[in-house]
């Protein structure tokens, strides 16, 4: 395999990586404040759709980019409304978001646009565009280095480059503020927010919102700027592999940045058998590689290579009592 | 019932640091304060004394914001305050701090210092003045924690400083400490007490929730007493003693004594030796313990909660695993083996009265006769055939042993969840007496449990007694043990300290020998 | 302190959740340009207004009957068996490779067969998640998500690679022998002299679902190890203080839920007479929807699968007569799980204030 080669595998990673960065480091959000979340893939689906959707009507990617994410709030906010006003069970309210919005999606899809399902193409300013880095075109000819820089680093989309500054934010904001102290806080003793004089409530539903924000950022980037419109079911799993992810992360951001591009890797993978042969000279399924994100998530979850703990207080709703 | 001392209201120029004013609160149907008002002067120390379950918690769970009271109004230095949650608490100058700590067990001490009270939006310049607001605290009123070391790190007592810190760096003037030495050896708890008076002349108002009546005696400048729910009297602790405090706990004479015969030891039934646990932490909780159980004696462990006296009811019950030897009617049984669990242990004829009747004895949500068969499901009589069990005969047996047992209502078909704690205590008495084991094990058999209640329930243990069966009695009440025990084996740190016969013995040996001292001599 | 009395808890709870999710979906339909109530008399017609119709119905319906077992005896023992839908599947490859491997002479002979290879291969595709969940802690929610997504993949593999017959492009398996063919409802119901529809897939297994629900009954109130699977899901510690071994309670549980949804494939796979991709039509997770609404009991099961049956033809129906997806299905399917599952409170809460406020007055009367 050549150098090239490589970097259009790594290439297609970090594409592919970008969703479930972002669905990602939405549920370590959410799941550090106390909050399990399985309704990611619900929440981007729904984005996915909106975006992809409004922005076919305007025209504008940005109007579609606003209209996924407040589809993704929207979820998030039942969700919350589910999980800390009414403090139903945290996963099978996850479980009905996805249904949710797999049915609604669909359904309006084929209200709106009478296509089975789909939104028409999306082209032009309906899109995120791929950016072209200064000086990628003339760095181009240097090998290794300046290849690298044009076809691994440059002409991706705005939304991924944003994907991988949030990963440096997020940190910040959960180990280095005042607002992330609580967020830790909620997450392991919600008690100890509360007399401590925070509201845990509201706590709670900023990580949810923040959740819903960055899911439908996963959901804008799938349909607006990994493809050109929305498909049914679109987001398949992604959210579950950004679940896989982030135990993978063991709900650190840092860590999550490497799980996310190591499963996107995977799927890079996937969509050449013909590099995977060349490099093993095995003839490894396909399907292998498609689901050896769950496999290594069930092994770290197993506690065979370092354990996993999750936030103590996570998937519990929150009742004063003592 | 008046309380016939001098009352503390005394007419003074100085407004009272706190005063509740007819407060009540109920939950659902149990109406937890009636009516309750207190003045709590500036610059002192202010008991609150009740037994479990008289309303002391809620009550001070309404002054810290916790709960929200139906009626009534509280004055914060005179001036009348609303406190809707901790946050307005905070603000009025109250600090808590909880019988079970609010910490966040992964968070270093400084983290959970500001939790709540950051300066900013950035945690640096909060951790950095935290920092050095400890090192002050520390060296003016013995308060020393490492401020770096996480809270899961620490001892109770430390972790307990921790509390205090936290309230101390949000400004509070009236501390509320709710049972703050129940998880404390003696010492731990005499300097919790020297660090309370530093609080209070420096100016500062404390309130102490406790059931102890000797911490009462001890501390406090006065005293306020609780009876179910009500405020029974406010009165100066010089001009009190603990007899007058107890009959107002209670509401009348207290039988300190249980009426028994002497006991008369038969063979020995239960032998442990060198019985070791580790827990999964990897912390050593038994660390070699020696004992003997012999027919027609109630043998009494006492000890400060978590000094493993927990654990080795639990080892004993099948519900954790250890190394040593036990031998039971002579019968080798190694503690090792894993398959040795409750069904393991009932069959041998030790039944197992749990400390947690909630969490551990019951299941709340199954009926009352389902209860009834709790760890005895596998008997003979209870199936119907090889697969079915006889539920018709478990609902007759478990009517009969009910009534036997005083329960009330005596109702099969009711929900666990449904009867009140001391009935719930007798279900599961009724269970485990019933099944006329050679071995009685008992943990904290009134706690949380109604005065009538208590004397029904040592009568049925005495009695058993008599019949000649072997009983082990744990329980923090150092009362309990010294009436209903025929011998007394105090447990401190995973070891036993030393045997006494309780009428050979005082509280205050017991007690140096529950801190750890066995020396006496040169104790006293 | 219980306020709600046992009915209410039991029956007005759920019956008014399921309430409001309709009138959401009507509000919906309504959104979409059709009128909720000829939408609901499409679909009434299109499932129970002929035996074509009551055919589909019960075929679904026996589906969800395995699969809200699946899920209610798992939330007996107060786990989240949320792989539902990779046990039915690998249930499917079980009762498929029995049903291949043996040229069977009678349905009377391939049935039972099927029916253990089926519950084999689910029990160990859940005993798995179980056993990490038992010996590792790991949180079987999520071990049971990714083993639908393996489930899935090595669905494909063995499908697409292994099990296709040679020059076929269809990723199935080839046709079962005609031994292995279900009595359908026209058969059955001809022999007292019904008529009954004979394109419809309804079949025998529906029967066994019955079955399956009285002895679904019987292991969880009658039995010991039913007395242990409850107290265990009520209360770890104490099954712990009574001797009861939590690990075997978790495994013993799953199996149990792994082999029910595996017994569906009776159902789903032979009616097809061949295995072919996702067999299981999110079936699995619908379970979880039917084991909330029927409150892990085994009569709430079979009438909540029924209404899904219900839905699930008569959704059909209304995508071929009308202009709406089927895809309205999943929508009903999500509200309802969020109502009677999730949003539980919201409907309990105001109830009890209802019933608190009617009790009170006599109770100082008494």
């Amino acid at each position: 395999m050549d150098f090239l080669t490589l970097l259009q595998v790594l290439d297609t990673s970090v594409r592919l990586a970008t969703p479930l960065l972002f669905a990602c480091l939405a549920g370590l959000v959410c799941e550090r404040a106390g909050i399990f979340d399985i309704g990611l893939e619900g929440k981007m689906l729904a984005s996915a759709f909106f975006s992809a959707a409004v922005a076919a009507i305007s025209g504008s990617v940005w109007i579609g980019l606003l209209a996924g994410v407040m589809a993704s709030v929207a979820l998030a906010g039942v969700h919350g409304l589910a999980s800390i006003t009414f403090r139903g069970n945290q996963l099978i309210s996850g479980v009905a978001i996805n249904f949710l919005a797999s049915g609604l999606t669909v359904l309006i899809a084929q209200d709106w646009f009478g296509q089975g399902g789909r939104t028409p193409s999306l082209s032009g300013g309906a899109r995120f565009n791929e950016i072209k880095l200064p000086f990628a075109d003339l760095l181009s000819g240097l090998p290794y280095i300046g290849q690298s820089y044009a076809e691994l680093f440059s002409g991706h989309s705005l939304l991924v480059y944003v994907g991988f500054l949030t990963v440096p934010l997020t940190w910040w904001v959960i180990f280095r503020t005042r607002f992330g102290l609580r967020l830790r806080a909620a997450g392991e003793n919600p008690e100890a927010v509360d007399t401590a004089g925070v509201n845990v409530i509201r706590i709670r539903y900023t990580a949810i919102a923040i959740c819903g924000l960055l899911c439908g950022l996963a959901g804008v980037y799938l349909a607006t700027g990994l493809q050109a419109g929305f498909v049914k079911e679109m987001s398949s799993g992604r959210g579950f592999i950004a679940l896989a992810a982030l135990i993978f992360a063991k709900w650190r951001p840092w860590y999550a940045l490497f799980s996310c591009l190591l499963f996107g890797f995977f799927q890079a993978l996937s969509f050449r058998p013909d590099v995977v042969k060349a490099v093993t000279s095995l003839d490894v399924p396909g399907q292998l590689l498609d689901a050896l994100p769950y496999i290594l998530t069930v092994v770290i979850l197993a506690g065979f290579v370092g354990k996993a703990i999750p936030p103590r207080a996570g998937g519990e709703p929150y009742v004063k009592e003592s | 019932m008046s309380a016939g001392s001098d009352k503390a209201g005394r007419p003074d120029t100085v407004d009272p640091a706190i005063e509740l004013r007819g407060i009540s609160k109920s939950f659902g149907h149990v109406q937890a304060n009636k009516d309750i008002s207190m003045r709590v002067m500036p610059g002192t120390i202010h008991g609150i004394i009740g037994e479990n379950g008289a309303g002391k918690s809620t009550l001070m769970s309404i002054l810290y914001g916790f709960y929200k009271a139906d009626a009534g109004e509280i004055l914060v230095g005179g001036e009348r305050t609303d406190i809707p949650d901790s946050q307005a608490a905070i603000a009025a100058g109250i600090g808590m701090v909880f019988q079970h700590f609010k910490l966040v067990e992964n968070f270093t001490v400084l983290e959970n210092v500001i939790l709540g009270a950051e300066d900013g939006i950035r945690l640096k310049p909060s951790l950095a003045r935290a920092r050095s607001l400890l090192t002050e605290l520390a060296r003016e009123y013995e308060l020393n924690v490492d401020p770096d070391e996480k809270i899961e790190d620490l001892s109770v007592g430390h972790q307990q400083r921790v509390e205090i810190l936290k309230a101390l760096y949000r400004h509070a003037d009236i501390l509320i400490l709710d049972e703050p030495t129940g998880v404390l050896t003696p010492s731990e708890a005499d300097h919790l007490f020297r660090i309370l008076n530093g609080l209070r002349d420096e100016g500062k108002t404390i309130i102490l929730i406790t059931h102890k009546l000797r911490e009462i005696m001890d501390v406090t400048d006065t005293v306020s007493v609780m009876r179910r729910g009500e405020m029974t009297a406010t009165v100066r602790t010089s001009g009190t003693n603990p007899q007058e405090l107890a009959e107002l706990m209670v509401g009348r004479k207290v039988l300190l004594r249980v009426d028994k015969k002497p006991a008369e030891p038969g063979r020995k039934v239960l032998e442990i030796e060198d019985l070791r646990v580790v827990d999964d932490d990897g912390v050593e909780r038994l660390k070699g313990i020696d004992l003997e159980l012999r027919q027609g004696e109630i043998l009494g462990i006492a000890g400060v909660a978590g000094n493993g006296q927990s654990e080795l009811l639990q080892v004993l019950g099948g519900c954790r695993s250890a190394t040593g030897r036990i031998r039971l009617n002579g019968e080798e049984i190694d503690p090792a083996d894993h398959a040795l669990d409750g069904q393991v242990w009932r069959g041998r004829g030790v039944s197992h009265v749990p400390e947690d009747r909630q969490r551990e004895g019951l299941i709340l949500d199954f009926f009352a006769w389902e209860n009834v068969a709790f760890g005895y499901h596998h008997a003979p009589e209870y199936q119907k055939s090889r697969w079915l069990m006889d539920n018709a005969a478990i609902r007759r047996e478990s009517g009969k042993k009910m009534e036997r047992f005083d329960v009330r209502p005596p109702i099969p078909e009711l929900a666990a969840r449904n009867f009140s704690g001391g009935n719930q205590q007798k279900i599961v008495l009724a269970r485990e007496i019933e099944r006329d084991p050679d071995v009685l094990l008992v943990g904290q058999p009134t706690r949380g449990v109604d005065i009538g209640a208590i004397e029904f329930i040592h009568q049925r243990i005495v009695e058993l007694r008599d019949r000649g069966k072997a009983i082990l009695l744990l329980s923090v009440e150092l009362d309990e043990i010294l009436s209903l025990a025929d011998r007394i084996a105090v447990m401190f740190d995973g070891r036993i300290m030393g045997e006494r016969m309780p009428d050979q013995t005082s509280e205050h040996e017991l007690g140096l020998l529950m801190a750890g001292i066995t020396d006496t001599a040169s104790a006293a | 302190m219980t306020v709600l009395p046992k009915w209410a808890d039991a029956i007005l709870i759920p019956l008014l959740s399921i309430l409001i999710s309709f009138v959401i979906s009507g509000l919906v339909i309504l959104y979409l340009g059709l009128n909720p109530f000829e939408a609901l008399r499409l679909m009434v017609t299109g499932a129970l207004g002929s035996s074509y119709g009551w055919g589909y119905t019960l075929f679904y319906t026996t589906n969800f009957i395995f699969t809200g077992l699946c899920a209610a005896i798992a939330f007996h023992a107060r786990l989240f068996n949320i792989g539902g839908e990779g046990q039915a599947t690998l249930g499917g490859l079980g009762v498929a490779l029995v049903c291949l491997a043996v040229p069977w002479p009678h349905w009377t002979l391939a049935l039972p067969a099927a029916l253990i290879g089926g519950a084999l291969f689910g029990a160990a595709w859940a005993f798995i998640p179980a056993w990490l969940q038992a010996r590792r802690g790991s949180h079987i929610v999520i071990t049971t998500i990714m083993f639908n997504y393996i489930a899935a993949a090595l669905m494909v593999y063995l499908l697409v690679e292994i099990l296709k017959p040679e020059g076929s492009m269809d990723p199935a398996t080839r046709r079962f022998g005609p031994g292995a063919e279900l009595p359908l409802f026209s058969d059955i119901f001809g022999l007292v002299g019904i008529p009954f529809s004979s394109s419809a897939p309804a079949n025998i297994s529906f029967f066994i679902a019955l079955l399956a629900c009285l002895l679904f009954w019987l292991l969880v109130w009658r039995t010991r190890l039913g007395y242990e699977i409850r107290a265990y899901g009520h209360s770890e510690t104490a099954a712990d203080y009574a001797g009861i071994s939590p690990a075997r309670m978790i495994i013993i549980a799953m199996i149990v839920s792994g082999a029910l949804a595996g017994c569906m494939a009776i159902n789903s796979v032979m009616a097809t007479e061949r295995l072919v991709l996702n067999s299981v039509e999110g079936a699995g997770f619908i379970g979880l929807a039917v084991a909330l609404m029927g409150r892990s009991h085994p009569v709430g099961v079979i009438l909540a699968a029924l209404l899904f049956g219900f839905l699930y033809q008569g959704g059909g129906e209304l995508a071929l007569w009308a202009n709406i997806p089927r895809e309205l299905i999943i929508l009903i399917q999500g509200l309802v799980i969020l109502f009677t599952g999730a949003l539980d409170n919201m409907v309990r809460m105001p109830l009890e204030r209802i019933f608190l406020m009617i009790r009170r007055p006599g109770k100082q009367g008494a």
